[in-house]
């Protein structure tokens, strides 16, 4: 299962860079999410993947016996994934009103309309 | 930018009320489903106290009630529905989330640690605690975020 | 005395959320926000004294909800941590101050102020959190305050810049996400103190493991902290937002990335000094300094030309922690100049941004070639970006001065002569930069096209020019005073960094 997993973290990590590489600012926010979804599993399966119960100590007694799931890397990828989600949305707000004050497609573009003002 | 247009200063003529989708159907059905959405938001938020559930959830539960009310009846009944800013929601929410850890740092303790009353005990949730007040602000600023999310994008879409 | 911990993080937050209760009543906001700042300062004041004045070992420890370490969250704050407050609150209030008349009114009615104090809270978590995860979510606390600071406006320029900075800025949170992941697996812990004892035992058996963890968040660090080459998104953005708010994070938010490389390479990844301090951390600190200052020299807009210069000073800063520990023993000199640095730098580089906005308020552009003059119109203005000027290239008795000379004796007391002979090179060049601004701004008569109020300089009202000049002049001040009474300061430095370079006071203090 872990090797799995790997293969597509590693799938996951390469779409998203290959994406950011490309010129479209779409693309670009797509490589986004990818690489973040990319990060998120590699916490999820480096916290061991096993089908173990839920840390939860019993009601009769003072401590966890046996084996148990871990619980740390399911909270840490929530904490990230409602961090992930917000910025993403706020991205995705921000990119629609720089097309609006300057209408571009790509990077360049907006490199061209007013990146290096000591140019001109 | 990035605020809903109502929250800009009006000097443009306003524009005509945002009206929902007039579905008979979704009309009648988000009538009915608002309290009982609610009725269950807060049922999850209670049960985070032991069991699987709290103020994240609930509050995700109680937010999207009122997007689904934003989609009947239009954002202008919404906000009214809801009478108070969503802003409010989460200052509220904030102010009574730190409180809960304020209030143990008043009695000395670390901030955030969990004081148990010995004397409240309520029915459903069994003793009152200062971490169910801090669930209850989670509660609070998640309905704000999620309400906010909404009606932008939705007042957004209409324009 | 452990709530002073909290303090810093509570006071911003709270006025946030009582600002966001009083949204678009302009004066109340305002009000508010001035009164949330000063108490920020006095308690980062406190939180100062209190741990100086607890001696060698003190590190105030708190364990959030009582869950003891390293099971819980800590916060920490060792005297490295109440310095970073402490210029915190003072940057905070100076412009503060300065945006009550620079912000517009349209800004401020979509929540500027709020998001100040969002972001002065996550500045605040990140210097005193002891976790790693903690740092995390600070990190994008202050992140998503300020990009909508950056972003709060409607100006073409100004989205496309923060554009940039927000991309790079979510590029360098997943990088540090995934080192967060690898640093659980390998470490089974987020807390930094027990992070620190349980990397040492890995590192005896995969040493290869530890430096490439090491090395991620390096890169995560290094792309906040603008170090070359992932410093690109620095000069495409500072320019673009209102200046009260790029000398906000001229001051302050380049120097999160810094304490955090310092914390992580003094506590956590020090068992291959060799290769991570004297390799890859002195190669980059030079070449920072190079080609951030060789980039400034390109420049022909005041801001633009600062903001290339911060790159360069984070070099500066970063060549003490590399210097700390390449030596064949550890270097405390070294650290404390680095901490002399940040101290000096924040002072000065969010004043000079000041500045600049003073110049544009004045003449209406901060291009040099559309300015001039003004040293026969606003003889004060100039003589005090003169001293601020200096102090940033170098001069004694100023501020600048005495963080070189330690960083300079210090590199020469481990025989580093190459990097030294780099960092004197490098102020010479800041010396043209700011003479090149000097002239053109305040000397020369002026060239070429003017703007419509250069003729007749219009007058201000005394509140208004006042508001503008007053944190100009405190911050001025400071520079000064930390040059006059360098003893003081440099034996405060160097306890901060003799308490960094002893990981162990930090980790029993954590973990008892």
């Amino acid at each position: 299962m872990e090797f799995l997993l790997a293969i597509v973290i590693g799938v996951l990590y390469a779409s998203g860079l290959y994406l950011m590489m490309q010129q479209s600012i779409v693309k670009l926010v797509i490589g986004l999410g990818l690489l973040g979804h990319g990060a998120h599993l590699l916490i999820f399966t480096i916290g061991r993947v096993n089908r173990d119960v839920a840390p939860i100590i019993p009601a009769d007694s003072k401590y966890l016996t046996g084996a148990f799931a871990d619980p740390l890397p399911q909270a840490l990828i929530l904490t990230a994934i409602v961090i992930g989600f917000g910025v993403l949305a706020f991205t995705l707000v921000l990119i629609r009103e720089t097309n609006r004050a300057a209408p571009a497609i790509t990077i360049a573009q907006h490199e061209q309309d007013s990146g290096d003002v000591s140019r001109t | 930018m990035i605020l809903p247009p109502s929250e800009q200063p009006d000097n443009t003529p306003t524009p005509a009320p945002l009206l929902g989708l007039n579905s008979v159907i979704l009309d009648t059905a988000a009538r009915a489903l608002l309290p009982l959405l609610l009725l269950f938001s807060i049922f999850v938020l209670l049960r985070g106290h032991n069991d699987p559930g709290g103020g994240f959830v609930g509050g995700l539960v109680a937010g999207s009630a009122f997007a689904l009310h934003a989609f009947a009846f239009g954002v202008q009944q919404s906000r009214e529905t809801l009478r108070f800013s969503p802003r409010l929601f989460m200052a509220a929410g904030l102010l009574i989330a730190a409180g809960s850890g304020i209030y143990s740092l008043l009695l000395g303790h670390p901030f955030l640690k969990g004081i148990w009353s010995e004397t409240v005990v309520l029915p459903a949730i069994g003793k009152l605690g200062s971490p169910f007040f801090f669930d209850v602000g989670v509660y609070f600023v998640v309905i704000g975020v999620v309400v906010t999310f909404i009606f932008t994008l939705f007042e957004d879409a209409n324009n | 005395m452990t709530y002073l911990l909290i303090l810093p993080i509570l006071i911003p937050m709270l006025t946030g959320v009582v600002s966001l209760v009083f949204w678009t009543r302009i004066r109340t906001e305002r009000t508010l926000s001035l009164i949330g700042v000063s108490a920020l300062l006095g308690v980062a004041v406190a939180l100062f004294l209190e741990v100086w004045n607890g001696g060698d070992a003190q590190i105030l420890t708190m364990q959030m909800g009582d869950w003891p370490a390293p099971f819980g969250i800590t916060f920490a704050a060792d005297l490295f941590s109440a310095i970073m407050v402490l210029l915190t609150g003072t940057i905070g209030l100076m412009t503060t101050i300065y945006s009550t008349v620079n912000i517009d009114r349209q800004r401020v009615a979509h929540g500027y102020y709020p998001l100040v104090n969002f972001l002065l809270m996550g500045i605040c978590g990140a210097f005193l959190t002891g976790d790693m995860f903690n740092l995390y979510v600070w990190f994008e606390v202050l992140l998503i305050s300020s990009f909508v600071l950056l972003g709060l406006g409607v100006e073409a320029d100004q989205l496309q810049g923060t554009l940039k900075y927000v991309v790079i800025n979510l590029v360098s949170s997943t990088i540090f996400l995934s080192g967060l992941g690898i640093l659980y697996g390998v470490a089974g812990t987020l807390n930094m103190a027990d992070a620190a004892v349980q990397l040492a035992e890995v590192a005896q058996t995969r040493p290869g493991l530890v430096t490439t963890l090491a090395m991620i968040f390096l890169v995560a660090f290094a792309i906040k902290a603008a170090m070359f080459p992932l410093f690109f998104w620095m000069p495409a953005s500072y320019h673009t937002p209102p200046v009260s708010i790029s000398a906000l994070f001229a001051g302050l938010l380049t120097k999160v990335g810094v304490y955090s490389l310092i914390r992580i390479f003094t506590l956590i990844f020090v068992h291959d000094a060799a290769y991570t301090h004297r390799t890859v951390l002195l190669w980059m600190a030079g070449l920072t300094m190079v080609i951030g200052v060789f980039g400034a020299m390109s420049q022909m807009e005041m801001r633009r030309i600062l903001a290339f210069h911060s790159v360069s000073q984070v070099g500066y800063m970063v060549l003490g922690l590399a210097l700390a520990m390449s030596g064949a023993e550890i270097v405390p000199l070294a650290l404390a100049g680095t901490i002399i640095y940040i101290i000096h730098h924040s002072v000065v580089k969010s004043n000079l941004f000041l500045i600049s906005g003073v110049v544009r308020w004045l003449r209406g552009s901060a291009y040099l070639k559309k300015t001039g003059g003004l040293i026969t119109t606003r003889p004060y203005l100039s003589v005090l970006f003169f001293i601020a000027a200096m102090s940033l290239a170098g001069l004694p008795p100023l501020s600048g001065f005495w963080a070189k000379l330690t960083l300079v004796q210090a590199g020469l007391s481990i025989g580093h002569s190459w990097i030294v002979a780099v960092a004197l090179f490098t102020g010479v060049w800041t010396m043209y930069s700011m003479t090149k601004i000097w002239s053109y701004v305040f000397w020369n008569k002026p060239k070429g096209e003017t703007s419509p109020n250069f003729e007749k300089p219009i007058d201000y009202s005394f509140f208004e020019l006042s508001v503008h000049i007053a944190p100009i002049l405190l911050l001025v001040v400071a520079t000064v005073l930390l040059g006059l009474f360098a003893e003081p300061v440099i034996a405060v430095a160097l306890t901060a960094a003799n308490q960094l370079l002893e990981p162990s006071i930090y980790i029993k203090a954590v973990m008892p």
